[in-house]
């Protein structure tokens, strides 16, 4: 058979599932030819948009004075909420909770009030200024001390429930509770928020949008504008980042430029200025959770209850699921006797906070090692024995606070492995040994693993679309509804279709997402991009490829298993064709050659209501050793090496998800450590630029740092090509960074007390927590 | 409007531009170069990274009149006419040194004159060199990996051009 083959056709494709292929844009970006919207050509009269924001955090407003406003240079329109032709609502929950502009009362400081639109951006930013505003201040809820005297919820809270848990912590030999606060976090993705808005014919509109969730932006603008959502389009093809951050916050500025587009008949553009982006998007929550744990001697945990308050801002966002799954992931990897876990989502008179990688898992998790360390400091025992004492079960053992089976735990082997290659006991010993003879710098070392759930919980969002069309010279133009932030999206999607029909990667038209081709899509998170997105455009293909054997069986005068795709050709029986040829033919012979692809996760469902059900169709795992050195006296600290063992199932890119598990850890550093969310007592935000709000940079990431992904392991489930998500696990292996600060700061009172270091550990935390640990211990040793 | 004449990737233009006129905006806006891009709007991210007179320089924090008869580089001027890509790009490109990128052409204007200046490039000389950078995305590791890459083919670039 191989004598058949012609010469100068390769044995393989570029590009198939599972090599390292690159970032579709990777040469774009490098030479600068990758376009973000702010990139793109402007239409001819385009209008610069910028909003009017509120000074205070609660008021009302007493008058509205535009008028300077108005005569502003270069100014157009002004547009307040009575302009707005629909509702004025962009809440993704259509509550009526989220005004695109505030009216009688703002509730945070920096909610828009109104928009300018002018010539240039210069002038609608100088216009915005002159506005004349009469408020009437309210007491604000800023903390969540207050918030929990308050006690106003922007969302129904939930508990979930396994056994009796007052009764297990009862009855355990020992018991213990603590409060752990633990902080918000910024996205800053380094492309803000923009949209561009271009009137169409009668009610249409397109909105170039930065944003994770075209179909909700769609919907907002529809519903903004008073039209249906077949008169919205709305298209991304790539963003500058977003982390959550543009999964329901680009609603804003695109229902801002729609609206302008319409009642102007000019395109219109908005792109706030850094720190109005700051000041005006949501953010990570942040909580403060109530623990009691129920112990034995051994460290088994016999029954705990958490209690999570989290400060939610000032209206719903996705506050009710990301504090849901705070609640899912407060398990971690550990198996609870008994359990009893609430959320309490406040309303508070800040940013209305939202989705940001790990949507809450990462704050339960947090919470769930605390414990963990807690329940390690009382016994003197070290945590990773407590940790591994807790684990999961295979066989039994192994029902979630949530009660789904855990079919598919590996952290027991996982973490051995990392623990054995990673030398953790050896390291250990010798940092002991080392500190014993170093007064003011200390070392600290601690493993903590991962376990977290893969799906949507809103069992409907669970759900994509693809559309695939090849044309008559054999070239592939594919599209789908998920975004591309940077992740790799595309280029995953795209390799699995070159896998499926066998054809060079370059074959293959990467498109813009957009409602126009594939509609009602979900937002593009949750970690479930590629198994979403992946399942449907594999499924588009399929349905191509089975036309395509049709065609050629009965053409070729040959069983349908007599088709074969190979490396671009297909063989028909004996002989072999060349993809595009066959596909030249089926263009004659009037085979259809576009095709749609449709997929819904199977095997979950959810009820809230009663906390019972099987939310994720499975779980990553993955395990990180950090090592840090402190200097005791400032509080101080580099990171000096990481560890990371990792579940990708059978990876479908290793070098994007190679990628995903680096960024993410570092991104959960910052979370844990230097980015500090501070707000006022008045309920500005203090920290609204980098120079205030410090994400990790080059000399912060770890000096040495070990990645690998655990091998052998496809997912047990049927994903695509049996690979796993991996956007928002790898994050949560940061968690390794706050237990070594909290290991070597415990050094100073001779491992006999738990720090408590509540994250993020700034210099100023760990420096108060040395203090705390020293005062409750004894004068510090003679230098 | 005062006329400012700046040498930007080997062409000459002279444009009529207001005195406040940021270099970032003279290169995106009026040039059309839309590779420089802006990210915090206060000189601190290093998303408008270009080189002036072969030196790295935030363009938002530099005035379009400050160019004035200079020589100015940016990402889209790097590769060769033909579409060769500059070492850097290519290190970039070949290591995964990029995920949403849109930091990209800045940090790699950053390394070309982090490469040029620096003989022997070390880890710590690029941790320490690409202070005013920010990546939000990849964790840095492999965009120290693509500079000490690219900045060895930088050392070999000229001799094999030599030869040609």
């Amino acid at each position: 058979m191989r004598d058949d083959i012609p010469t100068g056709i390769a044995s393989e494709i570029s590009g198939g599932a599972g090599v390292e292929q690159r970032h579709d844009s990777a040469r774009k970006h490098v030479t600068g030819q990758a376009r973000y919207i702010d990139d793109l050509p402007e239409p001819a009269g385009l209008l610069h948009v910028q909003l009017g924001l509120s000074a205070r955090a609660h008021a009302r407003i007493l008058a509205l004075d535009l008028d300077a406003v108005r005569s502003a240079p270069g100014v157009v329109a002004v547009f307040t909420a009575a302009d707005i032709p629909g509702a004025n609502d962009i809440g993704c929950m259509l509550r009526d909770d989220e005004p695109l502009f505030a009216t009688d009362t703002v509730r945070y400081h920096g909610q828009p009030l109104f928009a300018v639109a002018a010539e240039t951006r210069a002038q609608a930013r100088f216009a915005v200024t002159r506005a004349r505003i009469d408020y009437q201040d309210q007491e604000p809820v800023i903390d969540l001390t207050r918030a929990r005297a308050a006690a106003t919820r922007v969302w129904p809270p939930m508990t979930l429930a396994r056994g009796d848990a007052a009764a297990a912590i009862a009855a355990a030999p020992r018991r213990l509770s603590g409060r752990l606060r633990i902080g918000g976090q910024e996205h800053f993705y380094l492309e803000g928020q923009i949209a561009l808005a271009i009137p169409g014919e009668d009610d249409e509109v397109t909105v170039l949008s930065s944003t994770q969730h075209p179909s909700e932006v769609q919907h907002i603008v529809a519903h903004i504008l008073n039209v249906a959502d077949n008169a919205v389009t709305v298209e991304v093809r790539r963003m500058g980042g977003a982390f959550g951050g543009k999964e329901t916050q680009a609603n804003l500025f695109a229902a801002a430029t729609a609206l302008v587009a319409k009642a102007t008949g000019r395109a219109a553009k908005l792109r706030p200025d850094r720190d109005d982006d700051m000041a005006i998007t949501g953010k990570r929550h942040d909580f403060e959770v109530d623990y009691t744990v129920g112990f034995d001697d051994d460290g088994m945990i016999q029954g705990v209850s958490y209690l999570f308050a989290a400060r939610c801002g000032f209206a719903a966002d996705l506050s009710g699921p990301v504090t849901d799954r705070a609640l899912f992931h407060c398990d971690n990897g550990y198996y609870y006797d008994a359990v009893t876990a609430s959320s309490d989502p406040l309303m508070t008179n800040t940013v209305s906070n939202t989705a940001f990688r790990g949507f809450g898992g990462p704050q339960g998790m947090v919470a769930a090692e605390r414990v963990i360390e807690e329940v390690a400091f009382a016994l003197g025992l070290d945590p990773l024995t407590v940790r591994k004492r807790n684990f999961y079960g295979t066989t039994s053992r192994n029902v979630t606070p949530y009660h789904q089976v855990v079919e598919d735990n590996i952290l027991p082997e996982l973490v051995a492995e990392l623990e054995h290659s990673a030398d953790y006991a050896g390291r250990r010993a010798a940092i002991r040994a080392a500190n014993a003879a170093s007064p003011w710098l200390r070392r600290g070392i601690a493993l903590t693993p991962v376990k977290f759930g893969i799906a949507f919980t809103a069992t409907a969002y669970n759900q994509a679309g693809a559309l695939i069309h090849i044309y008559k010279d054999g070239s592939i133009h594919l599209n789908h509804g998920g975004t591309e932030m940077g992740q790799g999206l595309y280029t995953k999607v795209a390799q699995i279709v070159a896998a499926e029909f066998q054809v060079d990667i370059e074959r293959i038209r990467i498109t813009a997402t957009t409602t126009g081709k594939v509609p009602n899509t979900s937002a593009t998170a949750a970690s479930s991009g590629t198994d979403l997105n992946g399942k449907a455009a594999q499924q588009a293909a399929q349905t191509l490829k089975a036309r395509l054997v049709a065609f050629a069986a009965a053409s070729g005068g040959v069983s349908e298993d007599d088709v074969v795709f190979l490396p671009n050709r297909v063989r028909i029986g004996a002989r072999e064709t060349p993809f595009a040829t066959l596909v030249s033919q089926a263009y004659l012979a009037r085979v259809p050659l576009s095709a749609t692809g449709f997929y819904r996760t199977p095997k979950i469902h959810w009820d809230r209501a009663v906390g019972h059900g099987r939310p994720f169709l499975y779980f990553v795992y993955g395990a990180a050793i950090s090592e840090v050195t402190v200097d005791t006296l400032t509080g101080e600290y580099r990171v000096d090496r990481v560890d990371i063992l990792h579940d990708c199932g059978r990876s479908l890119n290793p070098a994007i998800d190679r990628g995903q598990i680096e960024g993410g850890f570092v991104q959960g550093m910052g979370w844990l450590t230097t980015e500090e969310l501070w707000w006022d007592s008045a309920g500005r935000l203090r920290t609204h630029a980098p120079s205030t709000y410090k994400i990790p940079a080059c000399g912060d990431r770890p000096a040495v740092f070990n990645v690998r992904m655990i091998e052998g392991r496809p997912n047990r489930e049927d994903t695509v090509f049996r690979s796993k998500a991996v956007g928002e696990p790898p994050l949560m292996l940061a968690i390794s960074v706050l237990h070594a600060l909290s290991d070597a700061i415990a050094s100073v009172g001779d491992h006999r007390l738990c720090p408590r270091l509540d994250p993020p550990a700034t210099p100023e935390a760990v420096l108060a927590a040395i203090e705390s640990v020293r005062q409750r211990t004894g004068p510090p040793p003679e230098p | 409007m005062p006329t400012v004449t700046i040498t930007v990737n080997g062409n000459t233009v002279s444009r009529a531009v207001e005195g406040r006129t940021l270099l970032v905006h003279f290169l995106r806006e009026q040039l059309g170069l839309t590779g420089t891009h802006v990210g915090c709007d206060t000189s601190q991210c290093g998303a408008c990274v270009v080189l002036v007179d072969g030196r790295s320089i935030k363009s938002c924090t530099m005035l379009a009149a400050q160019a004035d008869g200079r020589e100015v580089t940016t990402i889209e001027g790097l590769a060769a006419a033909d579409g060769t890509l500059h070492p850097m790009q290519a290190a970039f490109r070949q290591h995964h040194g990029l995920q949403y990128g849109f930091c990209t052409p800045g940090m790699v204007m950053s390394a070309v004159e982090l490469a040029r200046t620096t003989p022997h490039l070390t880890e710590q000389a690029v941790r320490d060199g690409l202070e005013g950078n920010i990546c939000r995305c990849t964790g840095y590791h492999n965009i120290v990996k693509a500079i000490l890459a690219g900045a060895e083919a930088m050392q070999v670039e000229p001799v094999a051009q030599a030869a040609e």
